[in-house]
């Protein structure tokens, strides 16, 4: 479904700055990748350049990004446009910021229905009250109405994944998805995602630093060191058996009783 | 990291520093006497010999634009000067110490800054008379409470900073932490305030002049007069009107220009793994 | 709720105080009226009698509730120097400076708007940035100077009005409006400019904000992403600026009435400071501050409605 062959991704600040190099991935239908790394290994970077988020004047991408027999980094941008909301989804960190914070909970899950389909009002209606019960919002009719600030942070970022979802997107994003929210929520979005996953069969490609939370969802994984995938395969495999020198550093780091495991 | 060059303030110190310049010329040297009338040379137009051309007075434009231009500086600065003087004490004491008294004053302060400062001065004048040193005084009493409010703003601001507390502690008069300490940190935002009032100054008094309660006909010529005065002639002989026009325009381009350039933050472009251009 | 009521307390307190300062200064401070109404008949005789009967011989807090009584009813005294009562001089005046600010205000949202949002569109390109340089310009001309300029272009050179000569609405309501859209242009203009740099401004920071970025992701283009999310976070802050520039508006239609020679009361008011015609010119202030007033506190008070994260807990 998504091959990355070669991809390389520089900034124009001023000085050269390379963020990714030369990197080769693949994820098939269905699949939950990881990318994990510290920050500034690039992965975010990655994510984004998936996503068509990337401001073309300021950032110098080469390579293929094949998502489902077409190279988007060759699409133009309204050929992008159609992807982005549609086939292609993206969680990110903020919920916060990342909502508008003007606009009623339920109008912003509708918003990829009403730029990608024809439903009337009172379908989408319907559909975003159905989508958000799927992803434990309670009481959606009120939250329906209610704004960004009404909601917790957990709510907020499950009011995100209903946005994301309601289009049944090929691929879901998600940037550190739940970095920004206490430990017993981020267990239960774990949760959610897993069983969109199971249940829909909605690939998911999870960047994030923190190598426990990936290795609660996703089956893969890929890491990353300096703009580079240094180590991929099944996360159990990873875990018991690292093979790379910044693999064992990331695992002891999160779990210091497999030091003796470990180099 | 490239920085782009900050366009606004160069322009403006340009403008501004050949304004000054003209100006202060002015005062030693102008082409003609600015108030000497020469009813043969009435109404010409700009040539060699009067670069501007002349008035229905035959009073040369240049050298009466030079001078007013100066009167409005003269007039505008020390206006500003009385409400930022003022202003700053005011607003660093009420800022700094707060209390009941910050809050009356600044309920009078919103109660101010509502009104349109034009009207009031016109209300005053009305009582007092017009001229230009009751015009100085007048703006200036004006002005006070604006930069009150921007002065206590920050002063209270900076009242809770690490840097005053420590002074506190040490047993730093009030009176030294305020000067000493507080008031170079806002330095940026002081200036900015005042080429703001700067360019309210200039506007309030030509428009003044204009109305004709602000300088008189038989003082030193002023731009806003001659706006008035040259308004009758802009069919046969428009120079007058858009001279004197243009200059009170580039006077406040200038400070203007000054103004945005102090609050200018050199703009890298930051990391844009969000934007989006759909021109490449 | 309890905070409308509250905002309209201090609406009528504010209004109060500034009546009794009005009153201070044009009752009390400026003087003996005697003198100038009796003119040249003024004997010392005549002058107490007229005080007597003018009631100016009471204690001053008397005089103030007497003349705020009258003020509100509708007595606003009489003219010195025109001999009529000040409600008939200013009846007809009003409505034509009333007519003029709103036109200026309406052209500043419809010139504006659309032209700050095109600049965030376009923003750091050249032709951004080569019209904000003329958008600074424009701002630092004095609206008057613009009229001027107004009246010799479009008045002389091109005709589309006859300078000097106003048209009643009354006789010709299509010539009225055609002949104010002048003088309410040369206002609106440095004033859009403001607008339009504040507009622009807040809509290229909020470009940059976590939610622009979900909303690209969602796939709206850069048009739609204006429109939709962007152009309702820039407002709210931007309605204070609103108030405040329909209060300068006032203010400079005053002027504006002077160079287009307009019968409103802003050329009424600058008549009557000159004459020292008291009566007008406190009437006239009072007008305007409570209309500024008012302004301010629905601004104020709208400010609280439009944001949900206020109205909202």
């Amino acid at each position: 479904m998504l091959s990355i062959k070669n991809l390389e991704v520089s900034f124009n600040d001023g000085r050269e700055n390379v963020a990714v190099r030369g990197l080769d991935l693949d994820m098939a239908e269905g699949e939950t990748l990881g990318l994990v790394g510290e920050s500034g290994c690039g992965k975010t970077v990655t994510a984004l350049t998936v996503a068509g988020l990337l401001e073309k004047g300021y950032a110098n991408i080469a390579g293929e990004v094949i998502f489902e027999g077409r190279d988007l980094l060759k699409c133009t941008v309204n050929e992008l446009r159609l992807l982005q909301g549609k086939d292609i989804g993206v969680i990110f960190q903020e919920p916060m910021t990342s909502l508008d914070p003007l606009m009623k909970i339920g109008r912003q899950i509708e918003e990829t229905l009403k730029l990608h389909s024809k439903f009337s009002a009172e379908e989408r209606r319907k559909m975003a009250l159905e989508v958000m019960k799927l992803v434990g919002l309670p009481e959606p009719e009120e939250t329906y109405k209610k704004y960004p600030h009404q909601l917790s942070g957990g709510q907020r970022q499950r009011a995100m994944i209903a946005a994301a979802f309601i289009t049944r997107p090929k691929l879901l994003i998600l940037d550190e998805p739940t970095t920004a929210l206490d430990v017993t929520i981020q267990a239960q979005i774990l949760e959610l995602l897993k069983r969109l996953n199971e249940k829909c069969g909605i690939s998911l490609l999870f960047i994030s630093h923190d190598l426990r939370v990936v290795r609660r969802v996703c089956k893969k994984v890929a890491v990353m060191y300096n703009g580079r995938i240094v180590e991929y395969g099944d996360t159990e495999e990873i875990f018991e058996h690292p093979k790379h020198e910044y693999t064992k550093q990331l695992i002891s780091a999160v779990s210091p009783w497999r030091k003796s495991n470990v180099g | 990291m490239r920085r782009t060059p900050n366009f606004n303030l160069i322009f403006g110190c340009m403008i501004t520093g050949l304004t000054i310049g003209a100006i202060v010329l002015g005062y030693f040297w102008t082409p003609y006497e600015p108030n000497v009338m020469s009813m043969a040379d009435k109404n010409l137009a700009p040539c060699a010999a009067h670069w501007l051309g002349t008035d229905n007075f035959g009073r040369d434009v240049l050298s009466r634009v030079m001078e007013g231009a100066g009167t409005t500086l003269n007039i505008a600065f020390l206006a500003v000067a009385i409400g930022a003087i003022f202003g700053t004490i005011i607003g660093g004491l009420t800022g700094y110490f707060g209390g009941t008294l910050d809050e009356i004053l600044m309920r009078i302060n919103d109660a101010f800054t509502a009104f349109p400062s034009i009207l009031l001065a016109l209300v005053i004048i009305s009582i007092t008379g017009s001229g230009k040193n009751n015009v100085i005084i007048i703006l200036g009493i004006l002005f006070i409470p604006s930069f009150a409010r921007v002065i206590r703003s920050e002063f209270a601001k900076q009242r809770n900073r690490d840097y005053v507390k420590n002074a506190q502690l040490m047993g730093v008069s009030h009176r030294r932490i305020m000067f000493v300490h507080i008031l170079p940190n806002i330095m940026n935002v002081l200036l900015s305030s005042i080429a703001i009032g700067f360019n309210n100054a200039v506007l309030a008094e030509a428009s003044m002049s204009y109305l004709g309660v602000g300088v008189g006909p038989t003082e030193r010529a002023s731009l806003g007069r001659m706006l008035l005065d040259s308004q009758a002639y802009m069919t046969t002989s428009p120079w007058m009107a858009l001279s004197a026009g243009f200059s009170i325009s580039i006077m406040i381009l200038g400070f203007a220009l000054i103004s945005e350039g102090l609050g200018y933050r050199p703009t890298w472009r930051p990391r844009p793994k969000r934007r989006r251009k759909a021109n490449a | 709720m309890h905070y409308v009521v509250k905002r309209i307390c201090i609406f009528i307190l504010t209004l109060l105080v500034i009546s009794m300062l009005v009153f201070l200064a044009f009752q009390i401070i400026s003087g003996d009226p005697t003198t100038n109404m009796l003119g040249t008949h003024s004997t010392p005789e005549r002058v107490e009698a007229l005080r007597e009967e003018l009631g100016l011989n009471d204690p001053v807090i008397l005089r103030y509730f007497r003349w705020l009584g009258d003020f509100i009813t509708g007595d606003f005294g009489t003219s010195f120097s025109y001999n009529m009562p000040v409600s008939e001089l200013i009846a007809g005046k009003i409505g034509v400076s009333a007519a003029l600010t709103v036109i200026s205000f309406l052209m500043v949202l419809i010139i504006s708007f659309p032209i700050a949002t095109l600049l965030a569109r376009y923003a750091h390109t050249f032709f951004d940035r080569f019209c904000m340089l003329i958008n600074q310009l424009i701002m630092s001309m004095p609206p008057f100077f613009i009229g001027i300029i107004f009246t010799y272009v479009f008045g002389l050179i091109l005709n589309l009005f006859t300078v000097g000569k106003f048209i009643p609405y009354s006789e010709n309501p299509a010539g009225f409006f055609g002949f104010l859209l002048f003088p309410a242009l040369a206002i609106a203009l440095p004033k859009s400019a403001m607008v339009i740099k504040l507009l622009r401004g807040g809509m290229v920071r909020e470009m940059s904000e976590d939610y622009v970025r979900t909303a690209y992701s969602r796939g709206n283009s850069r048009w739609q992403v204006l429109r939709s999310h962007v152009m309702r976070n820039t407002i709210i802050p931007v309605i204070t600026f609103l108030a405040v520039t329909l209060v300068d508006i006032i203010a400079g239609s005053i002027i504006i009435e002077q160079v287009f020679t307009i019968p409103g009361i802003g050329r009424l008011l600058m008549a009557c400071i000159i004459k020292r015609d008291f009566p007008v010119v406190q009437t006239i202030i009072m007008i305007i501050a409570t209309v500024v007033i008012t302004v301010n506190n629905i601004a104020d008070i709208s400010y609280k409605y439009i944001d949900p994260r206020i109205r909202f807990r």
